[in-house]
């Protein structure tokens, strides 16, 4: 390839070749920054483990990039930490909201959770009383206030209302226009229409084009 | 030292009371009485055959001998605290990080005694080494199998909250430190009961014993809280490697969370 070519070709921000492992792949993936990739599929067919494996919490072999870097060419962590997996059931390791933000991201974590429809107070509540819808979308602003270059976003509105869909849906729009890089895991076609995104289907494990 | 020697019919005496439990267990239908009558038979067994062994073993003053009878002791060891927690490691490695607790534990604190306070000519004079490692091997099996449950039932059950903070870029260490200090915690319980129960609640069994047969109580005493420190000792080294050794098997150099290397 010549410099020429690279140039009026930008590296695509993550990039997947070959990715594997014993239970699902291989996985060819290519997305730009601020795109969007939406993937449907039963339950069971690997939708998880794909967004598992890009994030290093699954083992893989192949090749992951992140806007042409390899991704071990840092540590675990550090590549977490930029491609940031939210998990369609959420975790929590202290008693409040609030706890599981550092100090300086927790004004941006109130202003995103307001945005995101959550009732206020619910950030200084004990997590065990908040809806699961609280908690769901409350795990994701833990993500957004990190800014990450890629979000792997497993079902984030599942269990959701329509407005808090909408509301959430706006936030990852915001997040696209400003480059963010977002894959979905949604069973809602419609979800992928109103957020631009490309659409593939998981089946058997391997990642199929939707016509 | 004038012991009072046991004789057979001493002991049978004592049976009697066995028998009580079984006729309880009959009278009561509890159930139990065939349960009550094995294991009274299976410990009469493994004492005489152990006492048997020592008899051998001692008079033989071998060291070959005795690192064969204490390798043996300590396997066994290793074995119960690998078994203990629910969800097991796939192949040896429960068994392998199990016994590495039990000789870095017990190594380090029988060493201790034996080349400070007690100091027996030869050093590996199986009177002593043998006793010793029996008791401290009691100690390490409560307080690594107790951190080893600890380590995998908390780790099974905070699956969701560990991938979470993984997920958001934290260090595995970070991610798992609190439940690594609880299981620690778990595995010193025991010895921080018995020192502060010891005398008050409870006399201590070696010091029972050696009042019974015959020594100064002082001395026992002595006898007694050297051997407290070396279990408190024991303990702790053993829950901590046993913790760490298990935590660094549950995750790798992408410091991810491997439950998969659990059966």
């Amino acid at each position: 390839m010549s410099e020429q070519s690279d140039v009026s070709k930008p590296a695509p921000r993550l990039s997947l070749r070959g990715v594997r492992s014993a239970l699902a792949g291989p996985f060819d993936l290519e997305l730009l920054a601020g795109t969007c990739l939406a993937v449907s599929g039963a339950s069971g067919a690997g939708k998880s483990l794909l967004l598992r494996m890009i994030a290093d919490l699954d083992p893989s072999t192949g090749e992951v990039r992140l806007d042409g870097v390899l991704r071990e060419t840092m540590g675990g962590p550090s590549w977490r930490r930029k491609a940031c997996y939210v998990a369609a059931e959420s975790g929590w390791w202290r008693d409040t909201p609030c706890e599981h933000f550092a100090p300086e991201h927790r004004e941006a974590g109130r202003a995103f959770a307001m945005r995101l429809g959550v009732r206020e107070g619910a950030f200084d509540e004990e997590v065990r009383r908040l809806s699961t819808g609280e908690r769901q979308r409350l795990a994701l602003v833990r993500a957004l206030v990190l800014d990450p270059p890629v979000l792997l976003l497993d079902e984030p509105t599942g269990p959701l209302d329509p407005e808090s869909v909408e509301r959430v849906e706006a936030v990852l729009a915001e997040r696209l226009a400003a480059g963010t890089t977002i894959i979905l895991v949604s069973h809602d076609p419609s979800q992928a229409k109103r957020m631009g995104a490309d659409r593939r289907l998981m089946r058997n494990r391997r990642l199929e084009p939707l016509s | 030292m004038n012991a009072i020697t046991l004789s057979p019919q001493d002991l049978a005496m004592a049976a009697s009371l066995v028998a009580f439990d079984a006729a309880l267990s009959l009278v009561l239908r509890l159930g139990l009485h065939r349960q009550v009558l094995v294991a009274a038979t299976r410990m009469v067994v493994q004492l005489i055959a152990v006492g048997y062994l020592l008899r051998v073993i001692f008079a033989l003053k071998n060291p070959l001998a005795t690192l064969v009878v204490v390798l043996v002791m300590a396997v066994i060891a290793a074995r119960e605290i690998a078994a203990r927690p629910e969800r097991k490691f796939r192949g040896f490695w429960g068994l392998g990080l199990s016994a590495g607790a039990v000789a870095l534990a017990t190594l380090v604190t029988v060493g201790l005694a034996l080349a400070t306070a007690i100091r027996p000519h030869p050093w590996y004079d199986p009177r002593y080494a043998v006793a010793l490692v029996g008791i401290i091997l009691g100690s390490v099996l409560n307080a690594g199998s107790l951190s080893l449950d600890g380590v995998v039932g908390a780790i099974d059950r905070e699956r969701a909250a560990i991938e979470a903070q993984l997920a958001l870029g934290a260090n595995f260490r970070a991610a798992t430190s609190r439940l690594m200090r609880e299981a620690v915690r778990r595995g010193l319980l025991p010895i921080i009961n018995q020192m502060s129960a010891a005398g008050v609640i409870t006399l201590p069994g070696i010091m029972t014993g050696q009042i019974l047969a015959g020594l100064d109580p002082m001395e026992a005493v002595k006898y007694q809280i050297l051997l407290m420190f070396l279990l408190a000792g024991a303990s702790g080294l053993a829950a901590v490697a046993v913790a760490f050794a298990a935590m660094r098997r549950l995750t790798d150099d992408r410091q991810r969370l491997r439950l998969d290397r659990l059966h």
